[in-house]
């Protein structure tokens, strides 16, 4: 999203004075655009060529943090409409709705379950972000006890839903220091919400009536000069809220639409968690920063949605990786076999799960071949017989089994010879898919 | 403030196919069901159409399948008879169409003769008249026996037989053009193998609207997202004018779902996943909707419990919205 050295040309006062280094300012705009020079360098700039030209110079859709300390939560900040054209960069923040129209108990319940919304899968750990406190009630001293038992309980992030400013104002004060959104500034309360983030220096969740009013209230409250926020086009039928939350995200990226360069939040609408899970994943894909859920809170129900959003904001160029190391599948004893792969989580979990329904239980020994699968690794040389010796060796695994004998991939059988050479392993050669793992070992393995 | 917004104007769109066939068509259904024919990218109604939702099909197997007892428990009463399967999966549980699995045929298992599947997909369309699709085994050499006596048991019934693989396609899509069927081209997570084979299909004079690309999904958690990503770029390229990727998409969701350890682990072992049902249900609904988001236009389930999920998802994504 840079300009060219031309563009920015045009806004320099054209002195070739030579001040700021490079001997003209053409040369000066040059250096500007590939990044080797900073606009302060320039002495006789104008304040509009400055605002101008730093406001192009900005990414597509603002950066903007909820939390402190060990809670930070970045959203916004993204480039692209498809994982594919590059990646997603600030996984969508996971925030479920808890109102203070609930009995006490209930509520001690449902933070205390909130706050151990901790996962782990695949070596992975997974949580959600935190909790909405929903003013629900219209009693100000129900929804600062919420606040409070929400303080103590979850130690993550908050997002404040409450459009009456007087209501929101103690919550704000009590919770200011973990910096909560607050949600959300309206027609009718924008200055009085406004000022109370200003004032808190907290992020303020916008939400327009439809795509054209939301422009226009974000443009209201930016002029006024507040730029933490969070949009909302206000539609609630997964639907709409897809083409919303596209048309928001195509305006920011492709056109630089300024009041649509904000981190989104969605709220979901279904009455049940299943189905609100269902819904959610739109939203978790497409495009929203933040999801409020109204249902969900079980752990069977979170858990499905914390995987999709860990899957869908993967890094396309980086592939995960699994430490390089025995694995046990199952109930192992030194008789068990042991197969050997890489280390591309992909091709390790394929394994893993073929290994796990062979029921044969089994050693699986990963090779670092820099998380790539077993064809591109052996392509590329990382994935040889030396390497896979070496990783036997250092695995330990020989310390592990009484017999001494490998499974390797299929598709690199020809490696077998110089492998069992090398390692003094005798080498099986097994499927070539993962899929044939449970006839392989079946029929080999099996008493 | 009138927000200008974007409008994609795409050159082409997903083509549709059509299966099954009516008695005037020379079948025995009761309806047929087009897929496909989208001019935008999923759902986005605003700006193209999404002339027909997706459909959903439950898996029927012609043995008794090694399930997880969650998944059993459903078809308890109809697991030895895959008529009654079928019936039991389109009446109770309101399938859009049935897949057939034709597991028994596998050498590897009880190996059942080309004529005992043939009968058994003659019983299937007794049973029900929605379309049917039909997958072999999975061994390639046994199905290229299999599936031309299956392509003939239903000869005139507009079928959707599968699975036609880079390094085996020639039989089934011989078996589909002799008898009027439609073909299922699968290739792995790789969007050039996918184009080549609609390429080597076609040059065996295969209709190109006879053609549904299997893209092989992966379930959630694990590798889901290469397949999401495969999927917009095969959507993108048809719309862009690729008529080589511009084929409906079915996606595998029960059986990988039921791969993936979430979906099969008690919350005894893994306290910390939750109870298991609901997981279960999820971890498969999820896989589906994850692909009807990445343009999947057949989604191949196989608890009725997903099913129904995905049923009120579809109806909610297919209501108009506006830019």
């Amino acid at each position: 999203m840079g300009l060219t050295g031309l563009e920015i040309y045009k806004q320099l006062p054209k002195k070739n004075c030579g001040e700021c280094g490079p001997p003209t300012c053409l040369a000066f705009a040059m250096q500007l655009a590939s990044g080797k020079a900073t606009l302060d360098a320039c002495p006789y700039i104008s304040q509009e060529a400055r605002e101008a030209l730093q406001s192009a110079a900005a990414p597509p859709i603002r950066l903007v943090t909820l939390g402190a300390g060990d809670h930070v939560l970045e959203i916004g900040d993204e480039t692209v409409l498809f994982r594919h054209d590059k990646t997603f960069y600030h996984p969508a923040g996971i925030f479920i709705e808890v109102g203070d129209d609930l009995d006490e108990a209930a509520m001690d319940e449902r933070l205390r379950a909130i706050g151990e919304l901790e996962f782990e899968r695949v070596g992975q750990q997974y949580r959600v972000d935190g909790v909405a406190l929903r003013a629900t009630s219209g009693d100000a001293d129900r929804f600062l006890r919420l606040a409070q038992k929400a303080a103590a309980a979850v130690p993550w992030n908050f997002v404040i839903v409450c459009q009456d400013p007087a209501l929101a104002e103690p919550v704000v004060r009590l919770l200011a220091s973990r910096r909560p959104l607050l949600y959300a500034a309206t027609d009718d309360n924008w200055e009085k919400m406004v000022q109370l983030a200003e004032e808190h220096q907290i992020p303020l969740g916008v939400c327009g009536r439809d795509l054209d009013h939301l422009a226009e209230l974000v443009t209201k409250i930016t002029q006024r000069g507040y730029r933490e926020l969070v949009i909302d086009p206000g539609s609630r039928e997964t639907s709409q809220v897809l083409a919303d939350l596209t048309q928001i995200r195509r305006l920011a990226i492709k056109k630089k639409f300024r009041p649509f360069g904000y981190p989104t939040i969605a709220f979901t609408s279904e009455p049940d968690a299943t189905t609100e899970i269902i819904q959610a994943q739109v939203y978790v894909g497409k495009y929203a920063s933040l999801v409020v859920l109204r249902q969900a809170w079980r752990r069977s129900e979170i858990l499905p949605l914390l995987t999709w959003r860990t899957n869908v904001f993967t890094d396309p160029q980086k592939p995960i990786q699994v430490e390089p190391r025995v694995y046990e599948v199952g109930d192992v004893r030194d008789d068990s076999p042991v197969y050997v792969t890489t280390n591309f989580s992909l091709t390790y979990f394929s394994v893993e799960a073929e290994v796990e329904a062979s029921k044969i239980p089994g050693y699986i020994v990963v090779v670092n071949t820099e998380g790539t699968s077993v064809l591109t690794a052996y392509a590329a040389g990382k994935f040889t017989p030396e390497a896979v010796a070496e990783a036997l060796q250092r695995s330990g695994i020989a310390d592990r089994v009484k017999h001494r004998e490998v499974i390797i991939p299929g598709h690199v059988a020809v490696m077998s010879g110089k492998l069992q050479e090398l390692s003094g392993w005798k080498v099986i050669v097994g499927p070539r898919e993962a899929a044939g793992i449970p006839a392989f070992v079946r029929s080999r393995y099996a008493a | 403030m009138a927000v200008e917004r974007i409008m994609e104007r795409y050159t082409s769109r997903v083509r549709e196919v059509t299966l099954g066939a009516t008695a005037e068509q020379g079948g025995t259904r009761s309806h047929t069901i087009t897929v496909g024919g989208d001019s935008t990218l999923p759902f986005l109604h605003f700006e193209g159409e999404v002339p027909h939702r997706p459909v959903l099909a439950l898996e029927v197997n012609d043995v008794p399948p090694a399930w997880h007892q969650l998944l059993l428990e459903h078809y308890r009463d109809v697991l030895d008879d895959p008529g009654a399967w079928a019936a039991k999966a389109v009446r109770q549980f309101g399938a859009d169409l049935v897949c057939l699995r034709l597991v028994g045929a596998d050498p590897d298992g009880e190996n059942r003769s080309p004529e005992e599947c043939a009968q058994v997909v003659r019983r299937v369309l007794e049973a029900v008249k929605v379309p049917l699709i039909v997958i072999g085994c999975g061994d390639a050499d046994k199905d290229n026996e299999v599936m031309p006596a299956v392509a003939e048991a239903g000869a005139g019934e507009n079928l959707l037989l599968g699975i036609a693989t880079q390094e085996n396609y020639k039989t089934l899509t011989a078996a589909c053009m002799v008898h009027k069927h439609n073909i299922i081209a699968q290739s792995p997570i790789d969007i050039n193998i996918c184009k080549q084979l609609n390429i080597l299909i076609s040059e065996m004079n295969m209709p190109l609207d006879r053609i549904v690309i299997d893209p092989t999904l992966g379930a959630l958690g694990y590798g889901i997202e290469y397949t999401y990503s495969i999927m917009e770029r095969i959507r993108l390229g048809a719309l862009g004018g690729d008529s080589m990727l511009a084929m409906p998409v079915i996606v595998n969701v029960g059986y990988e779902a039921w791969r993936a350890k979430e979906a099969n682990v008690p919350e005894s072992e893994f306290p910390r996943w939750g109870d298991q049902p609901t997981r279960a249900v999820l971890w498969e609904a999820m896989t589906g909707a994850h692909g009807l988001q990445a343009g999947a236009h057949i989604v191949i389930l196989r608890n009725p419990d997903a099913l129904r999920l995905l049923r009120r998802h579809i109806e909610q994504l297919m209501v108009p919205n506006r830019a």
